[in-house]
């Protein structure tokens, strides 16, 4: 982006860098480009202030495609150096882009201390539930029975949820969006860039090689009103082709049911309405699964607090130290003189 | 003891001593760290030279009594230039059974035991593994022995203080203090002073404290007047003027970080995971938070490399520390930064090893792996700390080398180096050469590795600054525009641009001298890092019975200094004392075809000055 730009406002082509795009034709992964150069541009993101951290993966390739400041490091160490770099300069504007091999595997325990910190970043996890540049070995959020070349008889682990993981592990911010659904990850992405800490998306994105329609028995357009709950902070949990269904806190029990509005005495005062502050709500919501129940995306849960890099920074006086107080350092405590 | 000599006239007759070693060991929960730490500090105030060497467990307190449980620190003080923390003991406070299990042997056959008897019980007899009690059955031998029931003279010295019983017991270690002060004739009032301060929350133990020091000292006197004691007098040494204080490896190479980004202009971001013996570094920095120092306890090695992979990466100089095991596991993330030719520096406390090893016990075994430990071709300097004081020069120069030339600094230090301590005259800091750091501003021609034609160090430029927006990361890269790379004439040429950087560091480091004038023929010893004290011992008492020994002492372990073979193949005999499997010796050999031979030794303990100076003869007689 050049000088002259920056008075009108940025397009999403501004954002993107003049490398070849790699990616297989049709993948996930460039839905999600797409709308994080909107956000970008929407947000009118500096760029010399942008940052783009990434691991190993697919997924992790995203910062050469995009013109801002970019690091493609090393497998699951994305979140490190990501805390580096706000550490060294909390004022930077960065993003963590991983997937679910990258972010919950080999890198879990990286993501579980960024959230729990709370260091203000956004992260991506873009969840295709195999592994793809490795060439297609299950993962950690593959179903149980996904059939790859290292579990030809079917994996017989069970998957973690990248959401219920993000809320244990004390995230502030839990979001979750569909690759190709543009306009609702276009919103749900602003949001994320708007919350001060980490805010964490789990993006729903299909590998058209390794895993295709993995999604869709939510993702799916032809399914798409009636298994998927749009969840906004104080608006009713109604969803459904006519908006006739909707989500109700079982009386006497802590569990959620589906109900139709209007049938069996169901009035709208009986609607659970979504509130993003609600940590327990928020659990609920992200361990719906099809097809007993709609899978609930948006912003889960918000609610904000200091972030690291602000809780360092409130601690520690402006760099870079002082030959001077070094000085005073050195000669504090037992110091004695020899004369000549 | 060496060059003892009465000394008559004034009130007392003190025994005149060049130097002396004395241990004081006893149970972990004891205090003995405590103990041998004031009693170091005013030896330094009585102007001696000194060496220390803390030897303690692994395990925080382990059970009471047992010879694992035993904590020990030894000091050698004298009248002349002391290099090392002595071979052997010339007295021994032994405040159990155990501790005196443990160190006896260590001890001179002429040496002197202080043991407390009430502490030898059969109950405390048996857990040591004693089946008679040795202060009776002969196990002693010449040594003569001042059997005093510390802890029942404690507690009689205390009845008036209003204390417990525990905490009068607490104190035992203060009366034992008091004896050796009387002993060496040391000054008691600073030490009276720093229980003031050190107790503030509970005068009641503090007074308890000084009471038990007092009533120590009083003890000794007595036992002088009945002429069952010696006193004894080392005079001060002839030092070098100037301001001096005592410094541990760990504090010294903290301040030679903070000194290194201080002249660089550049803030530093000290990254860390708790490991022994290197966590006394995270806590020095972090100490200093209101003097611009970040530190980061991250939640692993790894994440700990790569946090100070990301600061440098943003523009400030990224810091990790570990010892062996956690320096394994941050061997990708050096990878990472030599691919991406970001600066970096990592502090390795070595430890005795492989895995968890001897967590507390010193070996210079990671010399390899600084050197060769990562996957594929990759380079970086290494610089290696000789004594705790020497830890500052070396931070600075890691610092500034890291960043000059855009790459990881290994800094090797060890267990011994990091708590072992020395009296180090303050260098001036304010009036040390700036070289402060430059980063890249034109976007003109710019590409992030554009290299600078002298150093080949790459452009540093940092995310805020407009214009230079690239990226970067693991993948090959074009020499030529950064861009990602799989083209094989390039990877060559880029894994060839890497390893003549990291050459022509050699040309920016001191050519290599020798410690002393060299001698023509005869052995030349080879050390690096904390093997520099006993191996400089040696060699000068070699020297002074008029043997051809000469000593190199390398700082620079990669590269290596540009004149070093050159010097080497003026010898037929080269002798490596390492306290690993003989791996400088291997890297010699392989660098210059030169004969060098290993002296080995890894029993967790450093080097003895008897054992170099038998080795070298050894060498040259045959």
């Amino acid at each position: 982006m050049t000088a002259a730009m920056a008075a009108v406002k940025p397009s999403p082509k501004d954002y993107a860098s003049d490398q070849e795009i790699r990616w297989c034709p049709g993948c996930g992964d460039y839905a999600i480009l797409k709308a994080v150069l909107k956000t970008l541009a929407d947000v009118e993101a500096k760029p010399e202030q942008t940052v783009f951290v990434s691991g190993i993966g697919c997924a992790a390739r995203f910062p050469y495609y995009i013109s801002t400041y970019g690091f493609h490091t090393i497998h699951g160490r994305a979140p490190a150096v990501a805390t580096g770099v706000k550490l060294a300069n909390p004022d930077l504007d960065v993003w963590v882009v991983s997937g679910d091999g990258d972010a919950l595997s080999i890198g879990g325990n990286h993501l579980l201390h960024l959230l729990r910190r709370n260091l203000d970043v956004q992260f991506l996890l873009f969840n295709n539930e195999i592994y793809g540049l490795t060439k297609g070995q299950y993962s950690p959020t593959s179903h149980a029975g996904t059939r790859t070349p290292s579990s030809p008889t079917g994996s017989v682990e069970s998957p973690v949820s990248a959401t219920a993981f993000a809320l244990g592990a004390g995230a502030r911010f839990v979001a979750r969006a569909i690759d190709t659904a543009q306009a609702h990850l276009l919103a749900v992405l602003k949001q994320a860039h708007g919350h001060r800490g980490a805010s964490f998306v789990e993006i729903f994105q299909n590998c058209l090689v390794y895993n295709d329609g993995v999604h869709d028995a939510f993702a799916d357009r032809s399914v798409a009103a009636e298994m998927q709950v749009l969840a906004e902070h104080g608006q009713p949990l109604v969803f459904g082709k006519d908006r006739d269904k909707a989500l109700r806190l079982v009386p006497g029990q802590l569990t959620l049911e589906t109900v139709s509005i209007g049938r069996d005495g169901v009035g709208e005062e009986d609607i659970l309405v979504h509130d993003q502050t609600n940590r327990a709500l928020a659990g609920l919501l992200a361990a719906m699964q099809p097809p007993a129940m709609p899978v609930a995306l948006g912003v889960l849960y918000c609610d904000p607090a200091l972030s690291y890099d602000h809780a360092v920074t409130a601690q520690t006086s402006a760099g870079p130290a002082r030959t001077g107080d070094l000085s005073e350092i050195m000669r504090a405590g037992s110091t004695w003189t020899v004369k000549g | 003891m060496e060059g003892s000599a009465a000394l008559d006239g004034g009130r007392e007759k003190r025994r005149v001593l060049e130097s002396a070693v004395v241990r004081f060991a006893g149970d972990s929960g004891d205090g003995m760290q405590l103990t041998g730490g004031r009693f170091t500090l005013e030896t330094a105030l009585a102007g001696n030279d000194l060496a220390t060497f803390p030897d303690f467990p692994a395990e925080i307190r382990a059970p009471v009594g047992t010879t694992y449980g035993v904590s020990a620190f030894q000091i050698n003080f004298g009248a002349r230039k002391i290099m090392t923390a002595g071979d052997r003991v010339d007295v021994l406070v032994a405040m159990n059974p155990a501790a005196l299990k443990v160190n006896l042997l260590d001890v001179t056959p002429t040496g002197l035991l202080i043991v407390d008897t009430g502490a030898f019980t059969d109950r405390n007899l048996r857990k040591a593994g004693y089946e008679s009690n040795p202060l009776t059955d002969g196990t002693l031998g010449d040594r003569r022995v001042i059997e005093a029931d510390m802890s029942q003279r404690t507690l009689e010295a205390l009845k008036e203080s209003g204390l417990s019983k525990k905490d009068s017991l607490r104190c035992k270690n203060m009366w034992a203090l008091g004896l050796v002060y009387w002993m060496f004739d040391r000054d008691r009032n600073s030490t009276t002073e720093w229980l003031g301060g050190k107790f503030a929350a509970r005068p009641d133990l503090a007074q308890g404290a000084v009471a038990a020091l007092n009533a120590g000292h009083a003890f000794g006197e007595t036992a002088e007047l009945s002429g069952e004691l010696n006193a004894y007098s080392v005079p001060a040494a002839h030092l070098a003027p100037g301001l001096y204080r005592n410094v541990t490896g760990n504090q010294a190479m903290s301040w030679g970080l903070i000194a290194g980004t201080a002249l660089a202009e550049i803030r530093m971001v000290f990254c860390s995971y708790p490991i022994t013996p290197a966590s006394g570094l995270l806590h020095l920095l972090a100490a200093q938070k209101d003097r611009g120092i970040v530190t980061f306890q991250a939640e692993d090695e790894i994440a700990a490399a790569c946090s100070a992979i990301g600061a440098s990466y943003a523009g400030a100089l990224g810091v990790t520390s570990s010892s062996g095991p956690g320096v394994a596991l941050k061997s990708e993330a050096l990878g990472l930064a030599i691919a991406t030719e970001l600066p970096l520096v990592l502090i390795n406390t070595q430890r005795a090893g492989p895995s968890t090893g001897l967590p507390t016990k010193t070996e210079q075994s990671d010399l390899f792996q600084a050197v060769f430990g990562r996957n594929a071709d990759s380079e970086l300097v290494v610089i290696a700390a000789r004594s705790p004081s020497d830890c500052f020069a070396c931070a600075i120069e890691a610092v500034r080398l890291a960043i000059k030339y855009m790459t990881p600094v290994i800094v090797l230090s060890d267990g011994y180096i990091a708590n072992a301590s020395e009296p180090w005259v303050l260098p001036e800091i304010e009036s040390y050469p700036k070289f402060p750091v430059k980063f890249r501003e034109d976007p003109e021609g710019f590409h992030p590795f554009v290299r600078d034609p002298e150093t080949l160090a790459r452009a540093w430029a940092v995310p805020g600054t407009p214009g230079l927006e690239h990226r970067i990361g693991g993948l090959e890269r074009d020499a030529d525009s950064g861009n990602i790379s799989y083209d094989p004439a390039n990877h060559q040429r880029m894994t060839d641009l890497r390893a003549e950087k990291i050459a022509g560091v050699a040309k920016d480091i001191p050519e290599q001298a020798f410690e002393d004038t060299p001698c023509e023929g005869g052995v030349l010893v080879v050390g690096w890092g904390s093997t520099f004290g006993p191996i400089n011992r040696a060699v000068s008492k070699l020297r002074g019975a008029g043997l051809p020994v000469s000593h190199i002492h390398l700082r620079h372990i990669w590269p290596l200094p540009s004149n070093l073979g050159g010097l080497l193949r003026r010898y037929d005999r080269i002798l490596v004392p390492e306290m690993n499997r003989g791996q400088l010796a291997t890297l010699l050999r392989g660098e210059y075809l030169v004969p060098a031979e290993s002296l080995s030794k890894v029993n967790g303990k450093p080097f003895l000055i008897a054992e170099l100076e038998a080795a070298i003869r050894a060498r040259l007689e045959s």
